[in-house]
């Protein structure tokens, strides 16, 4: 585990750099993730829900626009952390030279990583909470357990994070992050339980929908936004935090394949 | 002398390539040593595992009497890096890139603050202090970089490349700059492929060529010893000259254009190639660094 040897706190250092440029620029940062759930609750809650008559078993207490909400967070905690750590590092990393001048001080390339994941987390969680305000505004959760969903947004944009960073170590170009959006975040959008319950598909599919991350951060938000909580969220968050320890050394090994040399 | 930097068979491959073979040199503290050498020939991987950001294959380096190989974290603390390709962040303002860099090595704030004010009118950018990076001109971004790599006090400072594509005022400015250094004893290594910056900043020198030194000294001992004081060229000379040249026993070079005569005597020879050959157009000069360089590397496109 040598590659743990070399991380620090001073990761916290690469996290402030950062959050201070996001901080610099906050008001352009924080209008997308507000206006964009509202769209969406608005067109696929209020609009298309209306169709919905009856959500199958154990949502069936529920109108669709309150199944919908909690899908809409999930959503908002994976795109923030991928898309960081997808086109947000890269440039970092390859067109400004930011891992380059960091890596010249005290500061290890696994501290650089370390710090740019846990950057991405926290995109995850800044996100998904400003849609947990939308969705308690419209009046589609409840406490107590929403207070916990900022927590579940950490450990899903973790995880997200991890896989994205294994992404930008292996693309040659900028361009080539269509392809793990194409082929792996579109399906997981729309394939996990966030905008219909994965009940209603073939069980074969089911099966394939449950090895995706996704599906069981938004198992969780719904849980812990409806109170429908059950032992699938305990799995879920062991399965979560199994992809992140993975992904996380993986993503380490094959930065310093690409970077240090 | 304590010598900073030891290095000895120092060995860097990479896949299909050889970028450093073998190299022994040391640095004293309080110099200004200088890598010289074409493009390609090792100067930047050697200063990267200087840094301890590129691993070393085999051989020796010790830096700050530290081992590259063990040792990173509390080598680069002591180290100052202005790198050749310029990566300052250009979301912030230059100010602000020396404190988020002070930052990276666990300087106190107020004591950062401090001292980046201290370095912008060292380097005369106070004015500039509030712009953000991609409003200001090449030549400050260089000067920011060289800040930045002061932040921390370093015991010596690496300089890749530092006036390249810069005109001749800021070139003047930033050699100022590294005297006062020098001065304050701080120990300076640069690499450059301009000769006359080296010959007027360096006290030692090597010059390296696909990945091996071919010489290392003083410029001016360098410069008599490898082709004497003075040069003579014979310009766009005639058939036979350089068989008349040769009959005198003179060291020569033949370039493109011209001849040229290596000699500690370069009154005499003048005057002896004018005797012979009256019509030719000649030309005597002091040597300098340049010839040393092209004579050692060839005078043909090197890539």
């Amino acid at each position: 585990m040598s590659i743990l040897r070399n991380i620090s706190l001073r990761s916290l250092a690469v996290w402030s750099r950062n959050k201070d440029v996001f901080f610099l620029t906050w008001k352009t940062n924080f209008l997308p993730p507000f206006l964009e759930p509202i769209l969406y609750l608005l067109a696929m809650g209020f609009g298309f829900g209306v169709l919905v008559n009856v959500l199958p078993a154990p949502y069936e207490k529920f109108s669709y626009v309150q199944f919908l909400g909690p899908g809409l967070i999930a959503i908002s905690a994976m795109y923030g952390a991928f898309f960081e750590c997808t086109y947000g590092s890269f440039v970092r990393m390859h067109y400004q030279k930011t891992f380059d001048a960091i890596v010249a001080t005290p500061i290890s390339m696994e501290e650089v990583i370390t710090g740019e994941i846990l950057w991405g987390a926290t995109k995850s969680v800044i996100n998904g909470t400003i849609v947990t305000l939308v969705i308690f505004a419209f009046g589609l959760a409840t406490l107590p357990g929403v207070l916990f969903i900022p927590f579940i947004a950490l450990l899903a944009g973790l995880a997200f994070a991890a896989i994205a960073m294994i992404f930008t170590a292996l693309v040659p170009n900028i361009d080539s992050f269509n392809y793990p959006f194409f082929l792996l975040i579109t399906p997981m959008f729309l394939f996990s339980g966030t905008f219909f319950p994965l009940t209603v598909l073939p069980v074969a599919a089911q099966d394939v929908a449950l090895a995706f991350p996704l599906t069981h951060v938004a198992t969780m938000m719904r849980d812990f936004s409806l109170g429908t909580y059950s032992y699938a969220d305990l799995w879920g968050c062991i399965y979560l935090i199994a992809i992140t320890a993975v992904a996380f050394y993986a993503a380490i090994y094959l930065m310093k394949r690409r970077l240090v040399n | 002398m304590r010598d900073v930097i030891i290095a000895e068979r120092l060995t860097k491959k990479f896949e299909d390539l050889t970028a450093v073979d073998g190299i022994n040199f040391a640095i004293h503290e309080g110099e200004c040593f200088g890598f010289l050498g074409p493009n390609g020939a090792g100067k930047t991987t050697t200063i990267r595992m200087i840094q301890c950001v590129s691993p070393v294959t085999s051989g020796k380096l010790k830096v700050l009497d530290m081992d590259v190989n063990k040792d990173q974290r509390r080598i680069k603390a002591l180290l100052g890096v202005a790198p050749q390709e310029d990566n300052l962040d250009p979301d912030f303002t230059v100010f602000r890139n020396l404190m988020v860099h002070a930052r990276y090595f666990g300087i106190d704030k107020t004591v950062a603050e401090n001292k980046a004010r201290e370095l912008l009118e060292f380097m005369q950018l106070t004015e500039k202090s509030d712009v953000l990076i991609p409003k200001i001109s090449g030549g400050m971004k260089r000067r920011l970089v060289m800040a930045r790599a002061l932040i921390n006090d370093p015991k010596l400072l690496i300089l890749d490349e530092p006036t390249t594509g810069l005109d001749p005022q800021a070139r003047h400015l930033i050699w100022d700059k590294i005297n006062e250094l020098k001065k304050k004893g701080v120990t300076v290594i640069i690499t450059t492929h301009y000769m006359d910056e080296a010959q007027q900043l360096c006290d030692r020198l090597v010059i390296m060529e696909k990945g091996k030194i071919l010489v290392e000294g003083k410029p001016q001992d360098l410069i008599e010893s490898q082709v004497g004081r003075g040069i003579v060229e014979v310009v766009n000379p005639e058939q036979g000259v350089e068989e008349a040249l040769r009959s005198n026993g003179w060291a020569l070079e033949k370039g493109s254009d011209r001849i040229f005569v290596y000699t500690n005597d370069r009154r005499s020879v003048r005057e002896k190639i004018l005797k012979d050959l009256p019509s030719a157009n000649v030309i005597a000069r002091d040597a300098t660094l340049e010839d040393v360089f092209l004579r050692l590397t060839g005078r043909g496109l090197k890539e």
